[in-house]
């Protein structure tokens, strides 16, 4: 069971085509990256999501054509409180990259990237239903698993395993 | 904090539309689907699917457990393929892990997700074709689904809900005689695939149903996230098993079958494709299957051999120390995404370096393929509906968890 350490040096990771896409184009955006199990995670700045989702997915020679899925994390108690994953894949190269928004528990919002990919509207709707985050500019921000009167946000960490009774 | 909105209801905008409701309670929606249709006589103008009837929690049941309770729960995610839901989440904590996979259990894993392969898309074949209209199929696709069940039941003592990868591994040893037992099925299974195309390919009434029907571009699948035979039926050629390889597919040859239209007819046969070359891979699976272990070697995450047990004091201990406590994962995250019948199926797995998982998300399939559904089905007739839904392979426990 040898695992290599993760890699966090945004140094080391620049040549990433993803790290080097972004820092070409607002080193601000990015707030840390990490290689770890072959995977790579790069930290945006959530102010610039909806942005860097379209310049990875319009680049010329590394295009992110495929929005893969949409999730949360909930870190209660510490803060930032929620981690918004979104992961990306390369059809055409054969590589994924994980995007992260890191939010505070006060206020959960972040930009909908709908108009990106359109495929995010049902895994947005989920993350809002289940993490109680919200997503601005969606065009149908409503509960999707849960009935439309249901209490709390189940995947929270405070909400109990067996519901409340 | 309460949400008390109104349940969704498209608005009929003009005094020319109705709304109809379509199901959850519907034979065509292939579980508890509901969906809402605005129509303009028989047309389609919009339409909206209303989700969430089979919610069962299981993202948060799974974060109660330890990692190894897990993969009972992986089974009743999408009942037709359990056993690719386990190799999902095995694969996820074995990158986790860093836990090296013997050969034998990867060809052994393989060949029976192949065999899941088969026996979800005959269950989709079946009824898909019930749904149209063609009876005789479905009888004939259940008689050879009934083999495949045999064969899981065979194998881990389980028709359906199979969970017989375990992390590391496997869980038992294939009993004799079931790889003669698999052999006969794969040189017996090409024949019956002539006579299912026999039936419907060229077919007049099948065509009419299909050609043509519910048609969705490259661009659109692409970009509403779909993915698998939805995604290849528009011509994108995307297939994880090839151009992302796990568990060893690597080794193995075959084609990925790609079609043109994008209507239910290219998604038909793009399926059909798929199980010639499934049972391709299970005979080359079959002819190459290696030797060795069915476990890795790694005692503090595998459960030990019933006889080591009652022989060896570590095995003793091992065994007591991972079912009263679990083992513990060092702390991450990975996402490990594998080709399900359906498309992409992906294990997003966080571990904050206990015995029990701090998240498991599932990324279905079927979630992002339903989204397709309204581009199909606008502007067509609502009788196009129920072959559109049949033909996205929908399967509502995955879509809801």
């Amino acid at each position: 069971m040898a695992l290599a350490p993760p890699i966090t040096d945004l140094e080391q990771l620049r040549t990433h085509p993803a790290v080097a896409a972004l820092l070409d184009w607002n080193p601000a955006a990015i707030q840390g990256v990490k290689f770890d199990r072959d995977e790579m995670t790069i930290a945006v700045d959530r102010a610039h999501i909806r942005e860097a989702c379209t310049l990875l997915r319009d680049h010329a020679d590394f295009p992110f054509e495929f929005l893969s899925d949409v999730t949360c994390v909930d870190w209660y108690p510490s803060e930032p409180r929620f981690e918004v994953i979104y992961h990306l894949l390369s059809i055409s190269k054969k590589e994924r990259v994980r995007l992260k928004v890191r939010l505070d528990g006060s206020s959960p919002v972040v930009e909908s990237i709908t108009s990106v990919w359109p495929a995010a509207n049902y895994f947005e709707r989920e993350v809002f239903d289940l993490f109680g985050v919200r997503f601005t500019g969606h065009p149908y921000l409503r509960r999707i698993m849960m009935p439309e009167d249901w209490d709390g946000n189940p995947l929270r960490k405070d909400y109990p395993v067996e519901g409340y009774r | 904090m309460a949400h008390l909105t109104p349940t969704p209801v498209l608005e009929p905008n003009q005094d020319r539309t109705m709304i109809l409701n379509m199901g959850p309670q519907h034979p065509s929606t292939h579980g508890v689907l509901r969906v809402i249709l605005e129509i303009d006589g028989e047309t389609v103008v919009r339409m909206m699917p209303d989700i969430g009837y089979l919610h069962t929690g299981i993202e948060k049941t799974c974060e109660a457990k330890f990692y190894q309770q897990v993969v009972p729960l992986t089974d009743r995610i999408d009942y037709l393929c359990p056993l690719t839901n386990n190799l999902c989440y095995a694969l996820a904590v074995e990158k986790l892990l860093g836990l090296e996979i013997p050969p034998k259990a990867q060809w052994l894993r393989v060949l029976l997700n192949e065999l899941t392969r088969i026996n979800s898309h005959l269950v989709w074949l079946g009824t898909h074709a019930l749904d149209i209209g063609a009876m005789t199929v479905f009888l004939y696709c259940f008689r050879e689904r009934e083999d495949i069940l045999r064969i899981f039941e065979m194998v881990s003592g389980q028709r359906m809900m199979t969970s017989y990868f375990r992390i590391g591994g496997i869980a038992l040893e294939p009993p004799i005689g079931f790889f003669e037992k698999v052999r006969d099925f794969a040189d017996r299974f090409p024949a019956r695939v002539d006579e299912y195309e026999n039936l419907l390919t060229g077919n007049p009434i099948w065509m009419m149903r299909t050609k043509g029907v519910a048609k969705i571009s490259a661009e659109d699948a692409l970009a509403l996230g779909a993915s698998g035979p939805t995604l290849r039926g528009s011509g994108v050629d995307l297939d994880l098993r090839r151009d992302m390889p796990y568990s060893g597919y690597e080794n193995f040859k075959f084609k990925v079958p790609v079609g043109k239209e994008g209507d239910v007819f290219d998604r038909y046969l793009c399926r059909v494709a798929e199980l010639r070359e499934s049972i391709g891979i299970v005979k080359q699976a079959l002819d190459g299957m290696p030797e060795g272990p069915i476990k890795a070697n790694a005692p503090k995450v595998v459960l030990p051999d019933r006889e080591k047990m009652k022989t060896e004091m570590e095995a003793l201990i091992y065994h007591f120390k991972i079912i009263t406590e679990g083992f513990t994962v060092p702390a991450g995250e990975v996402y490990q995404a594998v080709e399900s019948p359906r498309g992409e199926m992906g294990y997003y797995v966080v571990s904050d370096g206990t015995a029990k998982p701090y998240r498991v998300h599932m990324r279905a399939a079927c979630l992002a393929n339903l989204q397709t559904l309204p581009k199909m089905c606008e502007g067509r007739l609502i009788a196009d509906v129920v072959a559109a839904i049949g033909s996205i392979d929908i399967v509502l426990g995955e879509i809801d968890r």
